[in-house]
């Protein structure tokens, strides 16, 4: 994944071959016709459907949308539960964001300007991107041996007398999904990243200390400005998934935590599907904005 | 910078931390892999009470009520599909991809979207798709009054349909971004050089391109694989009745408080490290075949 282009290649190295083009695309095209575009529109489309115990009920109704929001509008009631759970979900995403951009951000650094050989280079960037092939339910379990109740940090604080009791707090809490997200997904972060910065003229770094630029002000006017395409695919991954993730949250909050991805799931497990059609959209809609808002600050297509 | 002979001096802070960030990566999964090792008196934290191999086998015997066997073929089966899948679709899309592609700009967005969307609505639509479809058939056949036909018809949702073309809108995105990798470094004057010898466009494919693409196209097939391999949150709501098998793990983190399922981590990421493994011995032999033909 060292370089990306845009769509429109060397469309010149075989002209006037646009049919036989569209037979080679046409496959690929199907599959996304099929399992993306209409999966999308019917969840559109189901989500004003009304629905019993049993069965679906084709129709037009806004009941959906407004069972969502119930007790929405009552200031003097608190948040409803959709909000509180929108609430929580945008907190993990930009904790999330924040931490994975630092480290990804340092890490991404690191390689790129300051490991000298390309060979080493190599090695490390293709270290920190192998644990990414591990199933990600193994590396969110993993965490359980050392946070858990008797958990290795919990053993190393107690042989040091530094604490009584077990920190109850470790496991299955907001910090247990927090830490879970972050091995997860800085890899998401690193990659584009590192591949902006790899990008960045060496002369331009040397220039801004000739010109008298101290580590700081070559860091934050030359290497970040120029590594901003990199720093937003990144956050369009991290802030994506998170507000999308169930399974995460779910295993590393000890299925106490609310997530609107999972309250989809528990609403399609108990066959509602309207309800959770409409919640789908709603979610579509906030993620969009987000990438939207993103995708103010840059225009990926023209720097891919 | 790289002419400077001295490091700088935020060199071994920054390299303190990377060393850091590795050991925050790897740390917590060599610790269970060691403790699937547990002897049979061991649990599921440290310290280690023996050495065995007794939650593995364990594990063979099943979790209990998970057929763990079963899940392990269904989702080697699924990701070898999604495999050869994901290799011939990308190929084709990144050659249509070099030529005027009418909607082409279109398809790529609708590729960047896939990968970007979040999951669980994939997965959703997906589900409800399949389900629709059922309730079609379903009023077609009774229409038709040929009840006794729906007797044996259970869902269209399976493995080789519904949860197929879910993974494919996870792996494909990835193989078409390597193919324009691809074709991007990609010298086209050999391909003019076979077609001024008179060979044909498959030929041409065959015998020029391919060989050129194939570690690339080796990738993408690892690529395809192990995100198949691993996928849990496009899989969830688009599969029927059975689970996969990073599915049924899902399941069992709750439920299974032994090191048995520490000793199926290490066997999933065995398999995932074993595909990884063959990719780049097979990538190393093609490259050594190609350098010894050209001399």
């Amino acid at each position: 994944m060292s370089t990306t282009s845009t769509p429109s290649l060397p469309a010149a190295a075989v002209p006037g071959r646009s049919i036989a083009a569209w037979w080679q695309a046409a496959p690929f095209t199907l599959v996304f016709a099929l399992f993306f575009i209409i999966p999308l529109a019917l969840i559109v489309m189901v989500s004003f459907w009304d629905f019993n115990e049993y069965e679906l009920l084709p129709g037009f109704t806004f009941k959906n949308y407004v069972s969502i929001f119930a007790g929405c509008g009552d200031a003097s009631e608190g948040l409803c539960v959709t909000l509180k759970t929108y609430y929580s979900t945008l907190k993990f995403s930009v904790l999330v964001w924040l931490i994975t951009l630092v480290i990804g951000f340092t890490v991404a650094y690191f390689l790129a300007f300051h490991v000298r050989s390309s060979g080493m280079q190599t090695l490390l960037f293709v270290l920190c991107t192998i644990p990414f092939w591990t199933s990600n339910v193994i590396r969110m379990i993993s965490w359980v041996p050392l946070l858990g109740r008797n958990g290795l940090v919990n053993q190393t604080l107690m042989g040091m007398n530094l604490v009584e009791t077990p920190i109850e707090w470790l496991l299955f809490s907001d910090f247990s999904v927090v830490l879970a997200f972050v091995h997860l997904y800085t890899m998401f972060m690193i990659v584009p990243i590192f591949n902006s910065m790899m990008r960045i003229d060496r002369s331009l770094i040397e220039a801004a200390s000739d010109s008298g630029a101290s580590g700081w002000q070559t860091l934050w006017n030359v290497i970040v400005p120029l590594s901003r395409t990199g720093i937003i695919i990144g956050s369009i991954f991290v802030l994506t998934i998170v507000m999308g993730d169930f399974v995460t949250i779910g295993v590393m909050g000890g299925q106490q935590i609310a997530s609107v991805g999972k309250i989809i799931q528990v609403q399609t497990s108990y066959l509602q599907f309207p309800l959770a059609a409409a919640n789908a959209v709603i979610l579509l809609a906030v993620v969009l904005m987000i990438i939207w808002g993103l995708t103010r600050l840059v225009d990926i297509r023209k720097e891919l | 910078m790289r002419l400077r002979e001295t490091r700088p001096a935020s060199f071994w802070p920054l390299a303190i931390f990377f060393a850091l960030f590795v050991l925050f990566m790897y740390g917590p999964m060599f610790v269970i892999f060691i403790l699937s090792f547990q002897g049979p008196e061991g649990g599921l934290t440290f310290p280690m009470r023996g050495v065995s191999l007794h939650w593995f086998a364990k594990l063979a015997e099943g979790l209990g009520v998970v057929d763990i066997g079963a899940a392990l073929w269904r989702s080697l089966g699924l990701g070898v599909a999604v495999m050869l899948c994901t290799v011939v679709l990308s190929v084709l899309a990144g050659l249509a991809f070099r030529k005027r592609l009418a909607g082409g700009n279109t398809l790529f967005f609708i590729v960047v979207a896939s990968l970007i969307m979040p999951s669980i609505i994939v997965s959703l639509g997906i589900g409800l798709e399949f389900r629709l479809f059922d309730n079609g058939i379903k009023a077609v056949v009774e229409w038709l009054g040929m009840e006794s036909a729906l007797e044996g018809y259970g869902t269209s949702l399976g493995l080789f349909t519904s949860a197929l073309g879910a993974h494919l809108t996870w792996t494909l995105p990835f193989g078409l971004l390597i193919m324009f990798a691809v074709f991007n470094r990609f010298n086209p004057a050999y391909e003019e050089a076979a077609r001024d010898l008179g060979a044909t466009p498959w030929q041409g494919f065959a015998h020029v391109v391919l060989p050129l693409i194939a570690p690339s196209v080796v990738g993408i097939g690892m690529f395809g694989f192990t995100l198949s391999w691993d996928e849990i949150a496009r899989t969830s709501q688009a599969i029927g009745d059975v689970n996969t098998l990073p599915l049924e793990l899902q399941g069992l983190t709750s439920t299974v408080t032994t090191p048995s399922i520490y000793a199926l981590g290490t066997v999933t990421t065995v398999v995932s490290f074993a595909v990884m493994g063959i990719t780049l011995a097979l990538v190393w032999a093609l490259g050594r075949r190609r350098k010894g033909r050209s001399g």
